[in-house]
């Protein structure tokens, strides 16, 4: 369909958003590129340097490239335990949810809540409260004889912003699968249950395959989000203890901002970007592809 | 099971009912025999689906007793009931093939794998869904999506009742025929009590033994088709079923002549007169066919519909319209012509109810 | 002013929707589409409102090429199955709704609403939302809300399917009489024959996405020129047999032989497909002319006025519609005739090779 517009006009009132995109994010696009292939020894002056940068963040071997693998590493290490949990945990917690009757609103804005704080008040919020002389949660591990430290021990920093990325996240995927699942007619429930099945029955014959696209969309969300993560890890553990929870975007803030080295966070903030436009176009094409099998089908 | 016992069944849906508008469902006795089909028939919120939930257990009512033969079943779960039901869509488990779907019921009943196999061949049989035992369930037309929810319900060796809530609505109209002739091809190899609620007389009619007609909440008629078509005793029977509907018109009877504006006719039967209270003169377009002018009473043609298979004529008897029937060999009429009614087709209606003569 | 459709097309790679649809509506006139669903009918109906842009072809409204003209511009009214109606604004509003857009003034648009309200029977209820009414008044609403727009064009798509049965046979009777007196092109889009037979005017039928066959509704009925136009046309379906002809013999399926008669004599040797309705088939009976077979009764349906009978005469099941009530068992061997006279012949490709030389009486 290609409606030819009768009125050019109408471009003029594009304009505005067209400008305003120029300047916050393709010209700030277009710096990042041209400070990724440009070496600069000081006082403004910048030389051309190629794919150098590139090609040190991808050999291990670097300093650079050794960091970038770890903090890789640690990104992926992090959002498949967070996919693990969340997903079957926000599916659960959907099924639990009440879908009629007047407990629905209140149960929706409490479960909505989490995702309404800023999320550097999240990571202020749960840094104090696992504090192990004051924080409620921290200091009451302490007790209870938990050799819990998020500040000293790399395990207890990794459960702790796994646990704030649940406490904060895991609502989004609830809500995705309770729409879902209110999408689904009563008769498939009136027809199971004539057909004598059990409740895990129902479950996977019916609610899982009617949550299918749902799931996708909540876990591609939640992956790239995760991916992405950046406050709460900081604000928590500012990546320590160590360099145990530095993630990709710690570390680029880091070499950015802290070591003012703007020729490799440059290149290294492009390579993170592809990855998750690869990781996402992956995931869109292989779905939507599965889609139009199942049509076809049809 | 051999019957279901509605007694007393009424239904309003906020609980207590102070008049006689609050009832969706207004009080009803009625028998189901084993092995019969049952069409409920009546418009949108005719209380035709409220009555099937109550048989099915969807629906407890406000009032009177559900009995399953001599059990008492008003409030037992639907899974306990000795029923099946086929929804408006098909119903089908997505992730499994037809054979798995059919299966479904009886492996939840622990039925031994040699049995389960043989039943779902039997059904898919019956059902010619044989060739596509094996393919995904989610792949098959809405026809074949239906009749494997149908296949899930017979599958079940307990079954005795099966009902069907408008089951044909997604159905393409070409392949309703196969569908409605498979139904009913089931029913007699089977052997069971099928009822199935519609708003399509003509689904109905070619389904059922028996047709119950419903009007806001109340049961007017259950009878054959061929009693509903024969002899509508309300009104609303006659104008319901039938394409067109029964004719009706104002009229004064006395003895056994009929006086329609200022024409008379004779019938075969003897009323008493009805002086004080508001009669009709009811008679199908099946049996008022139209013949030359001055034969019959005399009628202005309106306008003439052809069907393909009959023609329909719109008449004016003086100030009352009426369809008529046109007879293959008449030319296409038009102004004057004239109407006979077929002898002992013409009914009369008192208060919308039938009134029976006595033989002339 | 006439609609024209020159070489229409519309296509959404992979799918073609549309193919090669020339048409030709005229002022004042009724013309239905006929055809099964995804044959096509809604999208040659957004075509024709301007809310698609064919992807080949032109439109033209009165001579002036309007393929490109967007909705908006053009004199367009529609009605959808789904009772369309703006649910916060009551019955009046609705129906005025179009005229407040072209800024007609107060006195003109209250007339114009009572007018439209008195055909449709909608007077009582001006004051009221739609969602307070049954689904015939909505749809009424819908269909005044069209009548007022006085548009040159009014497009139905399958308006009366969400109804009951008996609602829509009223509405359907009151149809081309509401929009007889505004002169628009009607064009309304149904499933079945018998709409297409009682609202009369012209039929389209419609058959994957091509035009098979246009022309007034009788004679599209009685004389399809191709084989989909006739099973689009019959409803209960179209009873089918292929036939080879040698000379004066033709040889059915299963090796059976019959003599030659009536529609087929005519026709040079060849392949063949006879296609008869269900009221061309009598049971019972057996005849010089036509072709008999045996056949067993399989399903009986009988809706009092008529009685419908599925017989398997050994070429797939067939069936038979017969007048008032008959009590033909299921199992039951019968006689089985065809009227060769009544027939329809269409030869490999699909195309009439004769039709029944009896013309109608009507």
């Amino acid at each position: 369909m290609n409606d030819k517009p009768i009125n050019n006009k109408a471009w003029f009132f594009v304009l505005p958003v067209l400008i305003i995109v120029l300047f916050s994010a393709l010209l700030p696009l277009m710096t990042v590129v041209n400070y990724s292939v440009q070496d600069t020894i000081g006082q403004n002056s910048f030389f051309w340097n190629g794919a150098a940068w590139f090609r040190e963040l991808l050999d291990p071997t670097t300093d650079l490239g050794d960091r970038f693998s770890g903090a890789l590493q640690r990104n992926l290490l992090f959002s498949f335990i967070i996919l693990i949990i969340e997903v079957p945990l926000g599916i659960g917690v959907s099924l639990c949810m009440p879908r009629s009757g007047w407990k629905v609103g209140p149960t929706l804005v409490v479960m909505a809540l989490p995702l309404l704080i800023p999320w550097n008040v999240v990571g202020t919020i749960w840094q104090t409260f696992c504090r192990l002389d004051i924080g409620l949660f921290g200091a009451t591990l302490v007790n209870l004889g938990f050799p819990y430290n998020y500040i000293a021990d790399a395990g207890s920093a990794w459960f702790t912003i796994i646990l704030v990325d649940v406490w904060h996240w895991t609502s989004l995927v609830a809500l995705l699968c309770f729409a879902g699942l209110n999408a689904i007619p009563n008769a498939y429930y009136q027809a199971a249950r004539i057909d004598g099945a059990s409740r895990a029955s129902i479950f996977f014959n019916i609610e899982l395959p009617k949550l299918r696209r749902v799931l996708v969309i909540a876990i591609l969300l939640r992956f790239m989000d995760s991916f992405m993560i950046y406050t709460e890890p900081f604000v928590v553990s500012g990546g320590g203890p160590g360099n145990a929870t530095t993630f990709i975007s710690v570390d680029l803030v880091k070499i950015a901002l802290g070591e003012f080295d703007l020729g490799r966070a440059a290149a290294l903030s492009l390579v993170y970007n592809i990855i998750i436009l690869a990781v996402c176009w992956l995931f869109f094409t292989v779905t939507t592809h599965l889609e139009q099998r199942e049509f076809r089908a049809s | 099971m051999s019957r279901i016992t509605l007694d007393g069944i009424a239904h309003a849906y906020r609980g207590s009912a102070q008049r006689p508008e609050d009832y969706a469902l207004k009080p009803l006795h009625h028998v189901w025999e084993q092995g019969m089909s049952y069409a409920l028939l009546g418009p949108s919120g005719c209380g035709k689906t409220t009555l099937l939930n109550i048989i099915s257990g969807l629906i407890i009512p406000s009032e009177g007793r559900l009995l399953f033969d001599d059990k008492d079943v008003t409030r037992l779960p639907t899974e306990k009931r000795n029923i099946a039901q086929v929804f408006q869509f098909p119903v089908i488990y997505d992730t499994m093939t037809v054979a798995e779907n059919l299966a479904f019921p009886l492996k939840n009943r622990h039925m031994p794998k040699a049995q389960v196999e043989a039943r779902v061949r039997e059904i898919a049989d019956i059902l010619d869904l044989t060739p596509d035992l094996n393919r995904r369930a989610r792949g098959l037309t809405a026809d074949a999506k239906q009749k494997i929810s149908l296949g899930r319900g017979l599958v079940r060796a307990d079954v005795s009742a099966v009902l069907f809530d408008e089951p044909l609505t997604v159905i393409d109209p070409g392949l309703k025929w196969e569908l409605r002739s498979k139904l009913k091809a089931v029913h007699r190899a089977l052997d069971m009590l099928m009822i199935y609620v519609t708003h399509d007389q003509v689904e109905a009619l070619t389904f059922a033994d028996k047709v119950v007609v419903m009007k806001d909440g109340s049961v007017l008629q259950v009878g054959t088709p061929l009693d509903l078509f024969e002899r509508p005793e309300h009104t609303f029977v006659g104008y319901f079923i039938g394409s067109p509907g029964m004719n009706l018109l104002p009229t004064a009877v006395t003895g056994n002549r009929a006086r329609i504006g200022n024409r008379e006719i004779q019938l075969e039967t003897t009323y008493p007169s009805f002086t004080d209270r508001t009669a009709q003169l009811g008679v199908r377009p099946d049996h008022a066919i139209l013949a030359a002018p001055g034969q019959g009473l005399p009628v202005q043609v309106q306008r003439v519909d052809d069907l393909g298979r009959v023609r329909l004529a719109r008449v004016m008897l003086g100030d009352h319209p009426l369809v008529a029937t046109v007879p293959d060999d008449m030319s296409v009429p038009t102004g004057e012509a004239g109407l006979i009614f077929q002898p002992g087709r013409v009914h009369v209606y008192v208060d919308d109810r039938r009134v029976e003569g006595v033989a002339a | 002013m006439s609609l024209v459709l020159e070489g229409v097309g519309l296509s959404v790679p992979p799918t073609e929707y549309l193919r090669d649809i020339s048409l030709e509506l005229p002022r004042g006139t009724m013309n239905v589409l006929l055809g099964p669903t995804l044959s096509g009918k809604t999208s040659l109906m957004r075509l024709m409102a301007g809310l698609e842009r064919p992807t080949s072809g032109r439109v033209l409204l009165d001579g002036k090429d309007v393929t490109g003209v967007p909705v908006r511009h053009r004199s367009v009214a529609m009605v959808y199955q789904q009772f369309v109606n703006y649910p916060t604004l009551s019955v009046y509003e609705n129906i005025a709704s179009p005229l407040r857009v072209q800024k007609v003034n107060a006195s003109e648009v209250d007339k114009r609403v009572q007018e439209a309200a008195k055909l449709l029977g909608l007077q009582p209820m001006l004051q009221r939302t739609p969602l307070q009414l049954s689904g015939g008044q909505q749809q009424r609403v819908a269909i005044a809300r069209a009548l007022v727009k006085r548009a040159d064009l009014v497009l139905l798509d399958e308006p009366l399917a969400n109804l009951d049965y008996k609602l829509r046979e009223e509405l359907r009777e009151e149809l081309p009489r509401i929009f007889a007196a505004s002169g628009a092109i009607l064009v309304y889009a149904t499933t079945e024959p018998t709409e297409a037979l009682l609202l009369g005017g012209n039929t389209a039928t419609l058959w994957e996405g091509r035009v098979t066959q246009l022309g007034p509704t009788a004679s599209v009925y009685r004389r399809p020129q191709n084989l989909a136009a006739a099973r689009v046309f019959s409803d209960p379906p179209l009873n089918e047999i292929a036939v080879e002809k040698r000379g004066a013999m033709v040889t059915l399926g299963n090796g059976q032989q019959l003599p030659v008669s009536g529609a087929l004599s005519g026709l040079s040797d060849g392949s063949y497909r006879l296609g008869f309705r269900a009221e061309h088939i009598s049971l019972g009976v057996s005849r010089e002319t036509g072709l008999n077979f045996h056949g067993e009764v399989k399903v009986t349906e009988l809706t009092g006025s008529e009685s419908f009978i599925h017989v398997d005469a050994g070429h797939g099941t067939w069936v038979c519609l017969a007048r008032g009530v008959q009590e033909l068992v299921p199992g039951a061997t019968v006689d089985v005739h065809i009227d060769t006279r009544q027939l329809f012949v269409f030869d490999t490709a699909g195309h009439v090779a004769a039709v029944p030389e009896m013309a109608a009486t009507a």
